[in-house]
């Protein structure tokens, strides 16, 4: 584990941001942060980078209690970022990267290969508002990564990217996870979850109320549900179905008929195939998996049936 | 190199290379030594432009009363009023002086005709000619001639000494009062200047979003404290530059454009607004009370005690910036934008004006309770005892003064620490002075 949060809470005059939230970030994963907005989630962030300290509660760092020693191997990106305007955007860099501890040199080196690679070469000594947008987050980018960190924090990192850039980052961002660098990314956007993350905790109202590997959770919130696109008579179709399938939907879909089928405990794939192949002609037959965002959205709204009037004091 | 270094490097260098500092620092001095320049160069030209005067005395009392100055040349005429204003020319003449018969009887009956109007000094020196003259025929009428009217003539100049451990030591009033001045107004202008520098500084780094990347690595603290000493270095630079190029450039105009005796004349007529009562005899050409005066100044210069002087400005610029630097990155952060700052910043700048205020009535009683107390109140001490000091205080008064300073400062920057870390990460909150009362007891 490279980070364990020990039921961190973390109280504002009017408002509790953390109630004894744990969870384990491991070595080497892509961890997904997520839940709705004023969940807590840039209140966790902060304390993971030391900006505020918990009221009660312990963040380890790699085996180590978080200290002032970590912040060089911690590299974060917020949601809310900038940069100086007026300042030159290679000496920007070199500043920030100083400040995380590196010497200029090295920094000199290193953001020379970014640049490179990003395509900035002959942006050095611009100031930072000749920037377009988009390169400017390029920029924000290298600074958060410059310093090699072994564990990336990322918020909301795909906002302000057109598509092209976005990619370029999401590459990044595997480069960096196949060099055994861990991410902690805050999102909402469920894709990028989907397709980047290994774990996920998800928060709402200050709490924790999900957490794992990803492959865990979705066979958690497995609904048995198969989708069926068939040609033939969808009587024929209903009637070979018997009690351990419960046909949700059938309707026509184009020239074919899809229909919905939940399983019944016990019943296997394979026999309600054997019954149906003989009636009609099976196009195409696939498992029905919750996505991140179904799975988001339901139990969060099912936290909050549970706990009306949470956290609001 | 250590986090604070790096954050003092950055505020120091962005700002030194900014276009607005330098070209405030080469035209500051070039508008200080113009304070210095120009009445120079102007008393240089004045010379040049003589204001021809046509007189008409029906008196008769005026022939070779009237005596021409550097500035002014009398024409005594035969015409009458209405003949020399017909074929008055003016460029020939300045103006048509008219004197009438019964000017012994009716003073106010004088009157000066011109193209344009007159400027005063001509004005005020014609009358005063005039008036002397009348009031001599009028004595000597009461029976006191010349000889005994010389006599009774009177100059006093009262020459300043202050016992001292030293023994007497020669003073000058308006020397010190100068010297107090300017030292309180310059670090005014530069709690002022700088103070709001810091606090635009904050702001600009909240508005921006980088302050939420840059806490990452360093503490709230560091980077208030990197920042407002950052400033106080751009300060000295400029503070120092400015008095290198003011005296390069006053000492290269005046040694190119102006002999040295005029310049002590000029010395001299500045000292005068300033409080120094300048004796009568100066516009009767009397060069020795002249010299009188700039040796009693150049006398009082060297009795003033430069190293206390120049230590005591150092510290009270530094001190009293630091403190109210604190206060204004505080305010910095607990805005959104500039706009927002209005309500906190009144508060901060009464002290400041009113210390400004209380200097005033200080150049008339330096000694005063008000004086005391103020040049203790660390919001106020830095300009009040710089007013102060010239005129010289007690070892303990200073001392005191300069500790409660420390603490002052002490103080301000721990709530001012406090403030600054709560504010700079809340955005789109107005914040009152209430908000701002329970930031200060937040935990981190």
């Amino acid at each position: 584990m490279i980070l364990n949060i020990k039921n961190v809470t973390k109280q504002y005059a009017t408002h509790k941001a953390l109630d004894r939230v744990s969870m384990e970030v491991p070595k080497g994963s892509v961890f997904g942060l997520l839940g709705p907005n004023g969940a807590g989630k840039t209140s966790l962030i902060r304390i993971i980078n030391q900006i505020t300290a918990p009221d009660e509660g312990e963040v380890w760092f790699n085996g180590e209690k978080l200290t002032q020693k970590h912040i060089g191997s911690i590299g974060y990106l917020p949601e809310e970022r900038g940069l100086y305007k007026k300042m030159e955007v290679g000496e920007q860099a070199l500043y920030l990267a100083q400040l995380k501890g590196i010497s200029r040199q090295d920094a000199v080196t290193k953001l020379r290969y970014w640049f490179d690679k990003f395509e900035l070469n002959g942006w050095w000594r611009k100031k930072v508002e000749e920037l377009s947008k988009g390169m400017q987050q390029k920029v924000q980018f290298i600074i958060t990564v410059l310093h090699e960190p072994k564990l990336l924090i990322l918020d909301e990192p795909f906002t302000g990217f057109d598509p092209i850039n976005a990619n370029l980052i999401k590459d990044e961002l595997l480069t960096l996870k196949e060099k055994g660098t861990t991410i902690i990314l805050s999102t909402h956007r469920m894709e990028s979850v989907e397709e980047l993350c290994s774990h996920i905790a998800l928060i709402n109202r200050s709490n924790k109320i999900l957490d794992g590997a990803v492959t865990d959770i979705r066979k958690q919130f497995k609904s048995d549900k198969y989708e069926i696109d068939y040609k033939g008579n969808g009587i024929a179709f209903a009637n070979a179905l018997w009690a351990g399938f419960e046909l949700l939907s059938h309707e026509p879909h184009g020239d074919l008929m899809r229909a919905v089928i939940k399983m019944g405990n016990g019943a296997k794939t394979n026999d309600l195939l054997a019954a149906l192949i003989p009636n009609v002609e099976i196009h195409s037959f696939r498992e029905i998996v919750p996505g991140m965002s179904d799975i988001f959205i339901s139990i969060v709204k099912e936290n909050n049936l549970m706990e009306p009037v949470a956290n609001d004091l | 190199m250590s986090i604070i270094t790096l954050i003092i490097k950055r505020e120091y260098l962005t700002r030194v290379q900014k276009k607005s500092f330098i070209i405030m620092t080469l035209l500051g001095p070039i508008l200080m030594a113009s304070i210095f320049i120009i009445p120079v160069l102007m008393a240089k030209y004045d010379e040049n432009e003589v204001s021809k005067i046509q007189v008409i005395d029906e008196s008769g009392m005026f022939k070779n009363k009237l005596t021409d100055s550097q500035s002014m040349a009398f024409e005594l005429d035969t015409f009458s009023l209405p003949v020399a204003k017909t074929i008055f020319d003016p460029e020939k003449h300045t103006a048509i002086l008219y004197i009438p018969e019964n000017v012994m009887t009716n003073s106010s009956s004088v009157m000066l005709f011109s193209a344009k109007q007159p400027n005063i000094n001509l004005v005020t020196t014609i009358e005063r000619t005039i008036q002397k003259e009348i009031e001599n025929v009028k004595l000597k009428n009461q029976g006191i001639n010349q000889e005994t009217l010389d006599q009774i003539k009177t100059k006093v100049k009262i020459n300043t000494r202050t016992l001292t451990d030293k023994g007497e030591e020669e003073t000058n009033a308006g020397l010190t009062t100068a010297v107090g001045l300017i030292g309180g107004l310059l670090i005014y202008m530069f709690i002022f200047l700088y103070g709001a520098q810091v606090m635009r500084g904050v702001i600009e780094e909240k508005t921006n979003r980088i302050v939420e990347v840059i806490i990452s690595s360093v503490r709230p603290f560091q980077l208030m404290m990197g920042k407002i000493i950052g400033i106080a270095l751009v300060g000295l630079t400029q503070f120092l530059l400015w008095i290198i190029l003011t005296m390069t450039i006053s000492t290269v105009v005046t040694s190119l454009f102006v002999d040295k005796k005029q310049m002590q004349e000029q010395m001299m007529s500045r000292q005068s607004p300033l409080g120094t009562p300048l004796p009568e005899s100066v516009e009767d050409g009397s060069k020795a009370a002249e010299d009188n005066v700039t040796a009693s100044i150049f006398g009082s210069l060297e009795s003033l005690n430069f190293p206390l002087l120049i230590g005591a400005f150092i510290f009270y610029f530094l001190g009293g910036y630091l403190l109210y630097g604190a206060l204004f990155a505080a305010i910095g952060a607990a805005v959104d934008g500039e706009s927002d700052t209005q309500q906190f910043m009144l508060p901060i700048t009464i002290p400041l004006i009113l210390s400004f205020i209380v200097a005033q009535s200080i150049l008339q009683n330096p000694e005063s309770k008000i004086g005391f107390w103020f040049s203790m109140i660390p919001f106020t001490s830095p300009v009040v005892m710089m007013v102060r000091i010239p005129f010289g205080v007690a070892p303990w008064e200073i001392i005191l003064s300069m500790a409660l300073l420390v603490l002052g400062f002490i103080g301000t920057t721990w709530i001012a620490g406090r403030i600054y870390r709560t504010g700079i990460l809340m955005y789109g909150k107005k914040v009152n002075w209430r908000e701002l009362g329970k930031w200060l007891f937040y935990k981190e």
